[in-house]
């Protein structure tokens, strides 16, 4: 089995975590169910002092043609092997935020105010050319549809040697080669039948699991899974995620994870940004927003997972004082 | 087979006594003839008493929605019995099945409220539809439109809209009121709050509450834990066709039986992280493939 780290170049910069013992890092997902964890203090991922990968500062999304600001400033830092959680609901601005970091802002839309830093570069400065140059290289996205992403009348496999040859210049060989390679490190079980295959023959979860294998496919420092798992089965939903937490671990990618769901981005994410009609409205770790949420907003995701969801049977969280809460 | 695939199944405690609103006994449901025939159900028992809420568990093409299509009339059983109010309706025809649905005892709810409401009717008229056809007057109909509008806490504003100027959690409301005006004993409702954002999901989720208390038995469908687990009283896990693990809620989420149980429930995000570590879960799938 061909691991991560032996597949990405920024391996041996990154974590240098082995396969198999996934679950020393402090803050990954694995935790016996009940303990706080969360609780301790974050052991900052990886290279503290690494500079960031992505930086967004201060970004406020216009539509040009309204003249109405849609998000209202959102601010996080990325560092190799960290994850950064978005949650909100549609129309919350998550995703203008992540397509505004990916330079695919809809037609109209414009940063009106802030920056965004990839790898120390501006992205207002870049040219189309240097976006494409950027775009799989450096940073690259799955997203909720994955076949939406595929041609349909290709075969899967070849659509990720596209990117390979594209990308790093390999030859047709050394592509396929190398495109079996990655779908066997995205975890699909036979990776030669599911090079041959179309999108209509595989089911979403392993769609995902190609888009994810493209995705990763020209060594990314950067990758953005917006609502990712949405459409999938709660167990499908739970390999992605742990393939996720593997990338991030085996080979130092840094990951913004945007979901709906605060579950989801809690069991990823080491910060995590709640949104709110364009406005970042509670902003802080993984552990301090899921014990001492301060905004309503927060706490009514919570609540809801408190009284209708799995949680219901579980341990609570720790219950706030009106002292943590001012 | 292991130890672990045994049988999860528990004793099925209430409804049993011959008074249960629905009584599935033995279902099997095929689709396809011939070569191309393939079991979508097999050998499922359920049943549900008045004003109890069972949850239905189960991923895709775990035969969830065939079980709601079978006992709302729709995909015919190849054996087995179901059981309605005390009505033995497997053997029902088209027309009795018609009839059936027109007295309004059993009524469904489904994901994508677009396609379940007539998209040139306004609120009003769907909602009277269902009454109108029973034989009800206008007049009464609308009064009782009005009720159940209210009862889903939507405005009487909305009356004169059409589905598609609805919000979505808005539409979804408009199709539980619309299930809700004939009064039924029994509401299927199918994966009914997967497609909302959350403060819509709570509503709808606090008003089956609402339901249940005020006596009406629900068949709650859906892929997410999460959600059924909140308001059903007892949880049915459906794995490629076949009922693995009957339970109360709190039972079967704290303490799964069937290997593929233990995996959905070990799967499932929640606040806590996950109930199951990586390795955990990687055991389980690996259990339940073998």
């Amino acid at each position: 089995m061909t691991t991560l780290s032996e597949l990405s170049d920024n391996a041996a910069a990154g974590t240098a975590q082995r396969a198999g013992e996934p679950d020393t890092e402090p803050d990954s997902p694995g935790t016996e169910p009940g303990t706080e964890t969360a609780d301790e203090p974050r052991t900052a991922v990886p290279a503290a002092a690494a500079a960031p990968v992505l930086a967004v500062r201060g970004v406020h999304i216009s539509d040009q043609v309204t003249d109405r600001e849609i998000v209202h400033g959102v601010s996080f830092e990325l560092t190799p092997g960290k994850t950064v959680g978005i949650v909100g609901e549609s129309g919350s601005g998550k995703t203008l935020t992540c397509r505004a970091t990916l330079g695919i802002l809809p037609p109209h839309f414009e940063v009106s105010a802030g920056s965004i830093e990839i790898a120390g570069t501006d992205i207002a400065t870049l040219t189309p050319q240097q976006w494409t140059a950027l775009r799989g290289a450096t940073i690259s996205a799955v997203f909720q549809d994955p076949a939406s992403y595929l041609n349909p009348s290709i075969r899967v496999g070849a659509q990720i040697a596209e990117v390979i040859r594209v990308k790093k210049g390999l030859k047709r060989r050394e592509a396929r080669h190398r495109a079996v390679e990655l779908l066997q490190a995205v975890q699909l079980r036979d990776p030669e039948l599911v090079y041959g295959q179309y999108t209509h023959e595989l089911s979403g979860g392993m769609l995902q699991r190609v888009l994810i294998a493209a995705a990763i496919a020209a060594d990314p420092q950067i990758l953005i899974a917006d609502e990712a798992t949405t459409a999938l089965d709660v167990t499908v939903q739970a390999e992605i995620l742990d393939l996720l937490a593997e990338l991030r671990q085996q080979a130092g990618l840094a990951l913004v994870v945007v979901s709906h769901d605060l579950a989801v981005v809690a069991q990823l994410c080491d910060e995590v940004l709640v949104m709110r009609e364009g406005e970042v409205v509670e902003q802080g770790t993984t552990s301090e927003v899921l014990h001492h949420p301060r905004h309503e907003y927060t706490r009514l995701l919570i609540a809801e997972h408190d009284q209708y969801g799995l949680e219901k049977f579980l341990a609570p969280l720790t219950p706030l004082t009106p002292q943590e809460t001012s | 087979m292991t130890t672990e695939h045994a049988q999860g199944q528990r004793p099925a405690d209430a409804a049993a006594d011959g008074r249960a609103v629905l009584e599935v006994t033995g279902l099997d449901v095929h689709y396809g003839s011939r070569r191309q025939r393939r079991r979508a159900l097999h050998d499922v028992s359920l049943s549900v008493a008045p004003g109890e809420t069972v949850g239905i568990i189960g991923e895709t093409g775990s035969g969830k929605s065939t079980f709601a299509r079978t006992v709302l009339g729709l995909v015919r059983a190849s054996a087995g019995r179901i059981v309605i109010g005390g009505e033995d309706v497997g053997a029902y025809g088209g027309r009795q099945w018609r009839r059936l649905r027109r007295r309004g005892i059993v009524q469904y709810v489904f994901q994508d409220p677009l396609r379940s409401l007539d998209p040139d009717l306004t609120v009003e008229e769907s909602l009277i539809e269902p009454l109108l056809i029973q034989g009800v007057a206008r007049q009464e109909a609308t009064a009782r439109a009005r009720t159940f509008l209210a009862r889903v806490q939507l405005s009487e504003e909305l009356l004169d809209r059409l589905p598609g100027e609805l919000s979505g959690g808005q539409r979804q409301r408009v199709a539980v009121a619309r299930a809700l005006v004939t009064e039924p004993k029994l509401i299927i409702l199918d994966e009914p709050v997967s497609a909302l954002d959350s403060a819509n999901r709570v509503q709808i989720l606090q008003i089956l509450k609402d339901l249940r208390a005020a006596g009406v038995a629900l068949v709650f469908i859906s892929h997410d834990l999460g959600s059924v687990a909140g308001v059903a009283d007892r949880i049915a896990v459906l794995y490629q066709g076949e009922l693995v693990e009957v339970g109360a809620a709190r039972e079967v989420i704290t303490a799964p039986r069937h290997v593929y149980t233990r995996l959905l429930v070990g799967s499932a995000p929640t606040l806590r992280t996950a109930s199951a570590d990586r390795a955990e879960r990687d055991r389980l799938r690996a259990l339940l493939h073998a």
